[in-house]
């Protein structure tokens, strides 16, 4: 290969490359949710949370119970105690009582499966979604990462009570807008801050095994299929070369 | 130890004598293999036939698999590959080679095609190579599309919504011909189950079989090279080209290499990236389809993008379902419109170098914004790479036959 085609094959990766920043674009500012996969410790705190505060309306029914004691380590025993309220078998997937109908009846709007939530929205938008509950003028919950959510703050005892603080923005045509500048907390709840965040991490972290069950076990594998096909490439490199050599 | 040895190579040559007198194992081994001369100078770019025959073999087999867990059905579809997902041994692995090697299907075949525009494969003698070539491109298209829509996603659902109503757009046998593809008179059911039909049986026939005649067409002709030469044009003694080595064994130990470095791409992006930040697995078709419900932002697949982007480049719909086709249909008539009596880029002017850059930009940026949300600024520029587009067509037609161009040498350069 001569160098004006090692030219045109790094142009041409370039623009492909330059063409991916475009798609994780949008979504305004999130914050970092910051989580890792890997803690299982953080894993099992964060079903703790999700079965005693999300799973009254929300289901998980992509998942099955018995999924849950063995990737996380968790004696049968204990998941049966602990997470399963309903006569329920291990072996059955993560559903609620409420219908979808009697939900769309009471609630107005069924609250959406969670099986594959943090694949739709991503772990960081679930993070600042769960941080940012707020009470407007009106004392409605209301949300910065989901505005008019009609989701209320199902945490608020943990967290306590948050209300915007108002800033006035030039908005660039000569006109004025109020926007909400940040949140500040005028009620505590249960937990401090920091301890709060770690709550809705641990949470986030789990949402995020949710959707994807098998995602450490792929990471994990994935590391001896390169090792392997960096061995094979070399071998295979050495049996073309060795062919090639009388090839002028 | 020698002796047991040779009987068994022995017996083996029996075996095959006997295969050969019935079926012409060796003869067609030999056409096609050992007795096949390629040039010697093939570079990065010839890889990428061989290694989208090993998609398309990679994509039938863990189709196969998925066929035997997958639910064709409107109620059923979501939930069985989130089952596939989470339940069956493996089916993540199948599921992610299954979704990745679609779109490396695509990467390929683009830079496959690219190669033809730079060393002019598509010229005399090898029209009918690139016409079979153009056929398994739209078919692959027709695939890739229903395929998407199996998942029965957000993005599955309004996607084919979105692609199935511009044939809406045909003067009086529009809209009977959408309900004709859906079956009903919107996407339901019917359509998921007939769109399961063509994925997984009818279309893969039609691009196997394309497969096979742009393979013997190749061997027809054989390879063009980077040089653009024939080297049948200068055959040694032996009534071999000069410039030619056998394809077996060294095009297929090569080949082997080309495999191992793809399979390295492959594998990094299937295990530590599958969506690859929502460009192979979108976000949004991790929501079960809501007909009630339309998203923010419904956009195709990447590898469509280019061509939708020359669609809402038009603000007349049916101009821009036309303007559409043409962009795609202009590819069958390239090896006429090239009318360069040099075949490969290295040996053509600067015009041409200009225009195929050109091209490769538009077709990358109308890709992007393709994917962007559509605002003004964004439609003006998608005119302006739409233009560039078509441009490279036309002055290809008039420039290529005066074009200037460099001396040829008789030889391969290597």
């Amino acid at each position: 290969m001569n160098t004006k085609a090692v030219i045109r094959i790094v142009s041409l990766a370039a623009l492909l490359a330059a063409s991916f920043p475009v798609l994780s674009a949008g979504g305004g500012s999130l914050e970092q949710a910051g989580i890792n996969i890997r803690d299982t410790a953080a894993i099992q705190r964060g079903a703790k949370w999700f079965v005693n505060y999300c799973f009254s309306c929300h289901s998980a029914s992509y998942m099955r119970y018995n999924r849950l004691s063995e990737d996380l380590g968790l004696d049968e025993d204990l998941v049966q105690r602990n997470l399963v309220f309903a006569d329920v078998k291990l072996g059955e997937t993560m559903d609620i009582a409420m219908r979808p109908k009697d939900a769309e009846a009471w609630l107005g709007k069924a609250p959406p499966d969670l099986s594959l939530i943090a694949r739709s929205r991503g772990a960081d938008w679930l993070f600042t979604y769960m941080k940012t509950f707020y009470k407007d003028a009106s004392g409605r919950w209301n949300n910065l990462a989901l505005p008019n959510a009609s989701m209320p703050h199902a945490m608020w005892q943990l967290q306590g009570i948050q209300v915007p603080v108002w800033t006035t923005l030039e908005n660039g045509h000569g006109g004025q807008a109020e926007v909400i500048d940040h949140l500040t907390l005028v009620s505590p709840g249960i937990q401090s801050p920091e301890e709060y965040e770690r709550t809705v991490r641990d949470l986030v972290t789990f949402l995020d095994y949710l959707s994807e069950p098998a995602k450490v076990k792929r990471k994990n594998i994935g590391i001896w299929v390169m090792l392997f096909l960096v061995l094979f490439a070399g071998i295979s490199y050495l049996l073309k070369a060795e062919y090639w050599r009388d090839v002028h | 130890m020698a002796k047991p040895a040779s009987t068994l190579a022995k017996r083996a040559d029996e075996l095959l004598n006997w295969f050969d007198k019935r079926l012409p194992v060796s003869a067609f081994w030999k056409a096609t293999m050992t007795g096949y001369y390629a040039p010697k100078n093939f570079n990065f770019w010839y890889y990428m036939g061989s290694l989208a025959l090993l998609v398309l073999v990679m994509q039938i087999l863990t189709g196969i698999f998925l066929t035997m867990h997958y639910k064709p059905s409107a109620e059923e579809a979501f939930a069985s590959v989130e089952y596939i997902m989470r339940d069956v041994d493996w089916g993540w692995l199948i599921r992610y080679m299954h979704s990745t090697g679609a779109s490396f299907f695509f990467i390929l075949v683009y830079l496959h095609m690219f190669r033809s525009l730079l060393y002019g494969s598509h010229q005399k003698p090898r029209e009918l190579l690139w016409v079979f070539g153009v056929l398994i491109y739209l078919a692959l298209m027709a695939e890739a599309f229903m395929g998407y829509v199996l998942p029965w996603g957000q993005m599955s659902y309004w996607g084919a919504q979105v692609i199935i109503n511009l044939f809406g757009a045909i003067p009086s046998i529009g809209e009977p011909l959408t309900e004709w593809i859906r079956g009903d008179y919107f996407i339901s059911d019917a359509t998921l189950n007939r769109f399961f039909a063509l994925h997984v049986i009818a279309l893969p026939l039609v691009l196997l079989g394309l497969v096979l005649m742009h393979l013997v067409a190749l061997r027809e002709n054989g390879s063009n090279n980077p040089d653009g030469i024939e080297i049948k044009a200068n055959k040694g003694e032996d009534g071999h080209p000069v410039d030619g080595i056998p394809f077996h064994p060294y095009y297929t130990v090569k080949d082997i290499f080309g495999v191992s470095m793809f399979l390295l791409v492959f594998a990094f992006i299937l295990f530590f990236w599958p969506e690859a930040g929502g460009l192979f697995l979108e976000h949004d078709n991790f929501v079960p389809a809501n007909p009630l419900a339309t998203p923010e932002h419904i956009k195709p697949v990447w590898y469509f993008t280019p061509y939708y982007a020359i669609l809402k480049a038009v603000p007349d719909k049916l101009m821009g379902v036309i303007l559409m086709g043409c962009s795609v249909m202009v590819l069958f008539f390239l090896p006429w419109l090239d009318r360069s009596p040099v075949k490969s880029i290295r040996y053509r002017g600067m015009w041409y170098k200009i225009l195929v850059f050109m091209f490769a930009i538009a077709f990358v940026r109308l890709g992007m914004l393709g994917m962007a949300a559509g605002t003004p600024a964004e439609t003006i520029e998608m005119r302006i790479w739409t233009f560039v587009y078509f441009a490279f067509f036309i002055l290809l037609f008039f420039l290529s036959p005066k074009g200037k161009t460099k001396p040829v040498p008789d030889r391969l350069t290597h």
